[in-house]
């Protein structure tokens, strides 16, 4: 209950308008054959009330962002650089006591398996009134309350008999409003769901994702949303995050990102589903395999599937901005065509090109607004 | 029989496919059951009840073509892919291949029948031996049928790997070495090893990324249309079974509740639960958030399924006829609704797209209004 103001962002122009912002996050796991870079320099802000959906293939770093924010990451894991800003506070910088206080109490996680966060020995209303006294300062009895409200929030039939029942005696469904009901008994600012309804069968899914929908408006709530399925990443989210290898590809509000990707691998991605009600005869495909974590190609990351790959992909490609809310990490043009410096430039001069389209990564949701294109470096 | 039976059958090809309207189905099963009994009592051993897993299902696999399976968890449809293949004995009921009851084949020939039917499993983690090499665990069948001759059975599985889209020269590696998609691949090759008709495919993309999903939906098209396969595919994801079938089924709670042609079933579904599930489907493609028919509670237990109809426990379009009672005590046939649609509703005619709009309008709301009513009041 107490925000810890041990680390205050500086030069903060007032109250942020973002919820969380994280800046330049690097997250790496030392292993015997070498260092992966699971997160290496992403950056996003998602504001009050908004759902950010983190997209990507397994392995791609949304999960590890994700726990990175929520400091779960363990040996041989370890943060290596960068800012997560929960409003001003910088929870990478708390000590882990201030973070016990933080999490669970302003942000909140729920997970694809629920009984990683239900404790099998202990009753479902038990969990909840436990997270209740130790966040909220709440008598056991006004706690109990508290717990059987906030499991008939997420819709749970009985709630007062399903608070006194273990998990294991729950459906799958039902342990995953219980979860949910759990991480929001606190009312978080901010909800982190990573792959929430993935284990759950369609009927059920689409419980669940309505019932965030009504939560996330009743309690204006920000979301950051880690899934694999565009389905379910174009129903909930207002801004989309597209992951591969550790970094941020592409990034733009829903609607652009779907319509309008830029990314070869983003395109791929979208090409590449079966959907309801079109029936072709073949899908397109995105080759090959994602790159090996501890043998990264030079350069851009996807450039051995990439369909449009040019020599100059061998360097990093630049950050460029294509509408005021869209960002991509490509070296082709905002309309698809090849680099102004050449599809065959020096690594010098692909370096100095890159440095000079690039644009700041969207952190701050308005400031973003500001820049104009081939901007700062 | 030495190194003779895997010989492809070259009178068999695509061609087989276009006229599989007139031919007799290759697969026909007729009034499966399966009950998984439930022990009990203070010793264990006497039965207290049955997990109804497949109830009463009847349907035919035209040759060449795909047909669907779906269905949510515990609807029985891996069940009965698996009683299909006799890898569970059936508690009552029959399954022809090619016209051959399987229930009543001895065990010699039942030895044979590998070379006519063949199975992929979900988990390529799970199913590939981790002891052998991939030449070993896809070869594995036709040495156990009688290839002996290493070259030749070396040469077999090479071809196979080439087929699959595996590197010949990964032949001597080990499944760890790959990656989930190319293990599917192995599952895929040793299915095709005895040169089967027919394959089971049970959730065969369902553990894959979607890059990934997609390489694997194609192969398995390319290998129906060069070898004439035939498949049923099992899976839950109602886009992917839309893509690859020709006809889909709908399971529910052991049931078959509907089967109709892949375009029709999709652009009306007759059966109410059919509706719920693909109006549960979310589309990709932010402009269309549609609103959905959100189901209430969760699917009744298979021990004890609600009598007549099985799904009017959860039924909109009961609510909507104001709860007759006949969906309690009558238990609704698969029928004709018309030009081959089947739905195993009594009132499959009111499934219109008037009736489904108006209930998906009020559940939505429902569903909110019984979520949020709670917090309202307290607050």
């Amino acid at each position: 209950m107490p925000a810890p103001g041990s680390a205050v962002a500086p030069a903060g122009a007032g109250a942020p308008d973002h919820v969380l912002r994280i800046e330049d996050l690097r997250t790496w796991f030392d292993t015997l054959d070498g260092t992966v870079k699971a997160v290496d320099g992403v950056s996003f802000a998602i504001r009050r009330g908004q759902t950010l959906g983190v997209v990507g293939e397994s392995g791609c770093g949304k999960s590890v962002t994700a726990l990175s924010v929520m400091r779960l990451i363990e040996r041989p894991g370890r943060i290596v650089s960068g800012r997560a800003l929960l409003g001003d506070t910088d929870v990478l910088a708390l000590s882990d006591k201030e973070m016990e206080a933080t999490r669970g109490d302003r942000m909140a996680m729920i997970f694809q398996e629920p009984m990683t966060s239900l404790n099998p020995v202990f009753t479902c209303g038990d969990q909840i009134v436990e997270a209740l006294t130790v966040h909220r300062d709440m008598s056991q009895q006004e706690a109990k309350e508290r717990a059987i409200e906030v499991l008939a929030k997420v819709g749970i039939p009985e709630a007062k008999r399903r608070a006194r029942q273990y998990p294991h005696e729950l459906s799958g469904g039902m342990r995953q409003r219980v979860m949910i009901a759990m991480a929001l008994s606190t009312e978080p600012e901010l909800l982190i769901a990573d792959e929430p309804t993935t284990a759950l069968d369609v009927t059920i899914q689409a419980q669940i994702l309505e019932l965030m929908k009504g939560l996330r408006e009743q309690n204006d709530m920000a979301i950051m949303l880690i899934t694999h399925d565009l389905g379910v990443v174009a129903e909930m989210a207002d801004e989309v995050v597209v992951m591969y290898g550790g970094k941020v590809v592409e990034q733009a509000d829903a609607i652009a990102l779907y319509e309008r990707s830029h990314h070869p691998y983003t395109k791929g991605l979208l090409a590449s589903i079966p959907r309801l009600g079109e029936k072709r005869r073949r899908l397109d495909v995105i080759r090959g395999v994602v790159p090996n974590p501890l043998n990264l190609p030079s350069g851009c990351l996807f450039k051995r599937r990439c369909p449009m790959a040019m020599p100059v992909c061998d360097s990093p490609p630049p950050v460029r901005q294509l509408e005021a809310d869209h960002i991509s990490r490509c070296w082709l043009t905002p309309d698809g065509g090849p680099p102004e410096v050449g599809m065959n430039a020096s690594p010098a001069a692909a370096a100095e090109a890159a440095a000079a389209l690039s644009v700041e990564p969207m952190t701050d949701p308005d400031a973003h607004k500001a820049v104009t294109v081939g901007a700062s470096a | 029989m030495t190194d003779q039976p895997i010989i492809r059958d070259e009178g068999r090809g695509p061609s087989v496919a276009s006229a599989a309207g007139s031919d007799p189905p290759l697969l026909r099963v007729e009034d499966l059951v399966k009950h998984f009994e439930i022990k009990g009592g203070l010793l264990g051993i006497s039965t207290v009840g049955a997990v109804h897993a497949v109830d009463g299902v009847s349907f035919e696999v035209r040759r060449g073509e795909t047909l669907g399976l779906v269905g949510e968890s515990g609807c029985g449809k891996t069940t009965l892919g698996k009683v299909i293949l006799r890898l569970l004995e059936p508690t009552s009921g029959h399954v022809y291949l090619k016209g051959r009851d399987l229930s009543s084949m001895s065990r010699q020939e039942l030895s044979e029948v590998p070379k006519q039917m063949q199975v992929v499993f979900q988990d390529p983690y799970a199913s590939l031996n981790p002891r052998m090499t991939v030449g070993e665990i896809v070869g594995e069948g036709p040495m156990v049928h009688g290839l002996k001759d290493k070259a030749k059975l070396e040469e077999l599985v090479r071809d196979l790997l080439a087929k699959v889209g595996l590197n010949q020269s990964h032949i001597h590696r080990y499944p760890h070495e790959f990656s989930g998609g190319q293990r599917q691949r192995i599952g895929i090759a040793r299915a095709l090893a005895l040169n089967p008709d027919f394959i089971v495919l049970d959730e065969p993309v369902s553990a894959l990324d979607v890059s990934i999903q997609s390489q694997v939906l194609n192969l398995l098209a390319d290998l129906q249309e060069e070898l004439g396969l035939t498949y049923l595919f099992i899976a839950h994801n109602l886009a992917v079974v839309q893509h690859i079938s020709d006809r889909v089924g709908v399971m529910y709670l052991g049931k078959l509740v509907e089967l109709a042609d892949v375009a029709d079933l999709y652009a009306q579904p007759l059966h109410p639960y059919s509706v719920a599930l693909l109006s549960a489907v979310p589309e990709a493609d932010p402009r269309r958030r549609k609103r959905r028919l959100v189901l209430r509670g969760d699917v009744p237990s298979p021990v004890a399924p609600p009598p007549g109809c099985r799904f009017h426990t959860r039924c909109w379009l009961r609510e909507q006829l104001a709860d007759p009672e006949r969906c309690e005590v009558e238990e609704p046939a698969l029928r004709d609704v018309g030009g081959g649609h089947m739905s195993a509703c009594h009132f499959a005619e009111q499934v219109t797209a008037e009736t489904v709009a108006a209930v998906a309008a009020v559940s939505v709301d429902q569903l909110l209004a019984s979520a949020l009513d709670p917090a309202d009041a307290a607050a």
